[in-house]
């Protein structure tokens, strides 16, 4: 599957912007993305190893958030998932 | 100091969104190319304020939006460059509420004051740093057509 990598995150992932990576799962697609663009870790995850809460994943066009096994959900050859960080604001 | 460079359409596109939406906050994403000095924004694209409870103040853009805004950038050949709102009755100058949800590090944050109805002040402010921890927003230089417009720092 493609993982497309959003502007700010390009300098950690050899300034690419998307990566093709095999796995299974959503999680595991994570895993091996971070595997090998290791700078990109702390910028995903907390120290406990969750997704940062303003990092926004979606597969295809889906939250991963809402989707029923969220990060477990399964993933095809063909899918493409986005991180994409959150934006708002006010004055 | 960075320099943001756009064209005098993007430029008036940004401002007159902000006055449509006036009382409420506009949005939107600016696309380009990054360049040595700053971002060269090609163009503006209108995005929807969900902050339906209290949009005179408050903007936020839906996530699936962005990922189909970045989705046909990329189809274009470009990227995010950054983003823009307006400040309804209030100066064009970031807030804590935009420095706490700002995530988008090296990008542009710009900020029309829209006073009464109209827009006065545009600035831009690049989200410095290398992480959420030390983030930061640096004023920048805005380049219409490659003239400087007028910056109020406050």
């Amino acid at each position: 599957m493609i993982i497309y990598i959003p502007t700010p995150l390009r300098v950690y992932a050899g300034a690419k912007d998307s990566v093709e990576v095999d796995a299974p799962t959503v999680a595991l697609a994570l895993e091996a993305l971070t595997e090998t663009h290791p700078e990109l870790r702390k910028h995903l995850f907390t120290s406990e190893g969750k997704v940062r809460a303003f990092v926004n994943l979606y597969l295809n066009d889906e939250d991963v958030r809402y989707l029923p096994a969220k990060e477990a959900t399964a993933v095809a050859t063909g899918d493409t998932l986005s991180i994409i960080p959150s934006i708002a604001g006010g004055d | 100091m960075s320099i943001l460079h756009m064209s005098r359409a993007v430029y008036e596109a940004i401002r007159a969104h902000g006055e449509e939406t006036y009382p409420n906050e506009c949005c939107g994403a600016l696309l380009g190319h990054s360049t040595e000095e700053g971002w060269r924004v090609e163009a503006a694209v209108k995005a929807g304020n969900t902050r339906t409870d209290s949009a005179h103040n408050r903007y936020h853009i839906a996530p699936l939006e962005l990922v189909k805004i970045e989705r046909d950038a990329r189809r274009e050949g470009l990227g995010i460059a950054g983003f823009y709102h307006s400040h309804p009755d209030h100066p064009a100058q970031w807030s804590l509420t935009d420095l706490s949800e700002a995530h988008w590090l090296g990008c542009s944050y710009v900020i029309t004051a829209v006073a009464k109805g109209t827009a006065v002040v545009t600035n831009s402010f690049m989200l410095a740093g290398a992480s959420e921890e030390d983030k930061r927003f640096e004023l920048e230089t805005i380049l219409v057509d490659n003239q400087p417009v007028v910056v109020d720092p406050g």
